[in-house]
């Protein structure tokens, strides 16, 4: 059983407030969808947990399994178990897919045969209907948005983190790349009992993948918690009612 | 077997030095009895010392170049224009003077010839070790040798071509190599033989304030085809040396040349290279240029395209350390029509090392239909780091297609979290993105000699190098 714990936090970056006493706690196999409107502050929880040293930490913790992590550098929240795929993935050229997941494996895991790692890698493009010439491109260059989050599930797939942190991953996609992503999401929970915090911006995805908990988060605090009736009332009547303020 | 893997690289595996006894030592400094005594001690014919004294009398006449980086620091004086620790050049390692052995056995050299060589020379300091080739290719007439062998045994070929492409007038340094030049390797490959496997050669400085001079001279007969590899080290001195060498390439019709260089010289030497190409119709010159050693290089291989359809394909890469600077670059000069010319250039610079970027691309008057496209990108690791980009192209030719293509930038602090967020440290992020920023030239090179550049620049990242 493994816990992230996030208690009032509170984060800025240059002085510009962004999260204001967060409190979230996520167990191993629970699905916890973040909703907001734009600027709510759903992309500042995802890189502070993460630990992305832009964004300043002014007050409140971040703990898994009872332990700080606040003091970890980004590579050592990894190798904890804890991942983040992105909204806006990185290009990096010269590097392709395989090479690159080898490595984050072989330093997460220990040490694997390329040919080892390789059947792995065929065994989960094929779930999420990747064609083969796709792991031999470079990492996300010249990728399209479904290409992208489909390799960012990918990822998670194949590194197995306890506690996944997935922002956006239906945005830029049409409704095959979404159904497999959902299909790969629900598959890492099944199997290696992950915990995700999956951020969304729409409802769409919520027809494959199910909840346990639904956040609506404004300004930076989570202003309610429900289950999936959460999110359909949010389709029907939309933040603004339920928030009670305008839309950004 | 005392030998070292060749891919057993660590910060001491090129940086060692080797107690040689030295058989020859000239007094340092250079003069007209030096020049005359280098080509006496050769047995040289009196054609040669005549080009030898003509070169240093242009030496004299040229002053030094100061449109690049500052090399007041080198004292013409204070340097050993010859000095040797071998009697003879040998075709069988065992033969070659113990310590001189030890050199080239840890630097891999005997290793990789059994692997995967055609060919291999070995020079340390003045003069070459070692020089073999495979029989079966001796047989099919190519020559492989050091350039000094080559004066008394193809005088003809020598008489024909030494000096062609790169004239003694063609600047300071490249007249200083013709008058003191030793060493080097000599290439004949006759009319449609193609060499399976490349050719290497090493080069090797040991002492201290000394000067290396090699003079490589390769020739490709029409439809003939050729790879060619050279490496080299030196033992790390505080006090400066001078490595000056020129390599002149002639590919005649039909004729494929890929000239590789990985050069790592120690930090105290000032390498300052003339290489040039002539390609004539139809042939394919490439130069594959790695730049991660020296105190100063100053290298722009080149190639004049010299008859139709001749092509160009120069890749040149580097890496300044602290207190390097690698200014590098290429020319492509097309004189004849539907001439095609490729130039990239990928270069790093750390700490206080700065690299610069130096590409020319002209077109004669005449030479029509011709394609050029040049693209530099620069990457800086730090907010110390410097690079500069100095591209020029002089057209004088309106019916042709030339590209220019520059980038310079920084690691991305998004790209080292998205990748520290797979669990890669920073050490490792920043290494994944080096390794990929250079990975156009390194997947053009046999796995090996990709491995071993590959893990010299991880050392540099380190710092594992002085």
């Amino acid at each position: 059983m493994n816990q992230l714990e996030i208690n009032n936090l509170n984060v800025e970056i240059k002085e510009k407030k962004l999260l204001d006493g967060i409190s979230l706690k996520i167990n191993s196999g629970e699905i916890h969808v973040l909703m907001g409107p734009n600027g709510s502050g759903k992309t500042s929880l995802s890189n502070a947990i993460m630990g992305n040293p832009k964004y300043k930490i002014t007050k409140g913790t971040i703990k898994f399994n009872n332990k700080d992590i606040l003091n970890l550098k980004v590579d050592e929240r990894a190798r904890l178990g804890i991942f983040l795929g992105f909204q806006y993935p990185s290009e990096l050229s010269g590097v392709t897919i395989t090479q690159f997941l080898k490595q984050a494996y072989s330093n997460l895991d220990k040490d694997i045969s390329f040919l080892d790692f390789n059947n792995i890698l065929k065994e989960k493009i094929k779930e999420l209907n990747i064609d083969y010439s796709f792991i031999k491109r470079n990492l996300n260059e010249g990728f399209s948005g479904g290409e992208k989050k489909k390799n960012e599930i990918l990822q998670m797939n194949i590194l197995k983190p306890k506690i996944a942190i997935l922002d956006e991953p239906d945005s830029g996609t049409d409704v095959d790349a979404l159904k497999l992503i959902a299909n790969g999401i629900n598959k890492t929970v099944n199997e290696n009992n992950t915990g995700i915090l999956l951020i969304t911006h729409y409802n769409r995805i919520l027809e494959y993948v199910k909840p346990d908990f639904v956040h609506i988060i404004h300004n930076g605090k989570i202003i309610l918690s429900g289950d999936l009736s959460l999110a359909h009332q949010i389709e029907e009547e939309g933040y603004e009612k339920i928030i009670g303020v305008k839309n950004e | 077997m005392n030998e070292t893997s060749f891919l057993d690289i660590n910060q001491k595996k090129y940086s060692f030095k080797e107690d040689l006894e030295y058989l020859e030592v000239f007094p340092k400094g250079l003069n007209k009895e030096i020049v005359e005594a280098i080509s006496k001690i050769k047995n040289e014919p009196e054609w040669m010392l005549k080009i030898r004294l003509k070169a240093y009398g242009e030496f004299l006449k040229k002053p030094m170049p100061t449109w690049g980086p500052d090399l007041s620091n080198i004292d013409f004086n204070d340097i050993t224009y010859y000095l040797s620790a071998n009697k003879k050049v040998e075709n069988d390692w065992e033969k070659v003077p113990e310590k001189i052995k030890n050199t080239f056995e840890k630097l891999g050299i005997p290793e990789a010839e059994r692997k995967f060589l055609a060919g291999a020379g070995a020079m340390m300091e003045s003069t070459t070790a070692y020089h073999k080739l495979r029989k079966d290719l001796e047989k099919k007439g190519i020559i492989f040798c050091d350039t000094d062998t080559a004066i008394h045994k193809h005088p003809e070929l020598i008489k024909k071509y030494f000096g062609t492409v790169v004239p003694i007038v063609d600047n300071k340094f490249a007249a200083l190599n013709t008058a003191v030049w030793s060493g080097g390797s000599f290439v004949y490959v006759p009319k449609n033989v193609k060499v399976d496997l490349p050719l290497q050669a090493y080069f090797r400085i040991n002492a201290e304030k000394t000067g290396q001079f090699e003079r490589t001279l390769i020739i490709v007969e029409e439809g003939a085809e050729v790879n060619y590899i050279e490496g080299c080290s030196a033992a790390s001195y505080s006090s400066n040396s001078l490595h000056t060498a020129v390599v002149e390439v002639v590919a005649l019709k039909d004729s494929r040349v890929r000239y590789t260089t990985l050069q790592n010289w120690s930090d105290n030497i000032y390498n300052l290279v003339t290489k040039r190409a002539h390609a004539y119709e139809n042939a394919y010159v490439e130069w594959l240029d790695a730049n991660i050693g020296s105190a100063i290089t100053q290298k722009y291989p080149s190639v004049y395209l010299k008859g139709e359809y001749a092509k160009a394909n120069i890749l040149s890469v580097a890496f300044a350390n602290n207190n390097q600077i690698q200014d590098t670059g290429a020319k492509a000069i097309h004189f004849a029509p539907n001439t095609t010319s490729t130039i990239i250039s990928k270069s790093i610079s750390k700490g206080s090392g700065k690299t610069v970027f130096r590409g020319l691309v002209q077109v004669q008057k005449g030479a029509k239909n011709c394609k050029s496209f040049m693209k530099c990108d620069a990457l800086m690791l730090d907010k110390e780091a410097k690079s500069d980009t100095i591209p020029s192209l002089k057209i004088n030719e309106e019916d042709v297609q030339v590209g220019h293509e520059a980038t310079v930038g920084k690691v991305g602090e998004d790209q080292l979290f998205y990748l520290m967020s797979r669990g890669l440290t920073e050490q490792e992020a920043t290494n994944l993105i080096v390794n990929g920023f250079f990975k156009q030239f390194t997947k053009e090179l046999p796995l090996e000699y990709a491995l071993e550049f590959n893990k010299l620049i991880e050392l540099e990242m380190k710092n594992e190098i002085s």
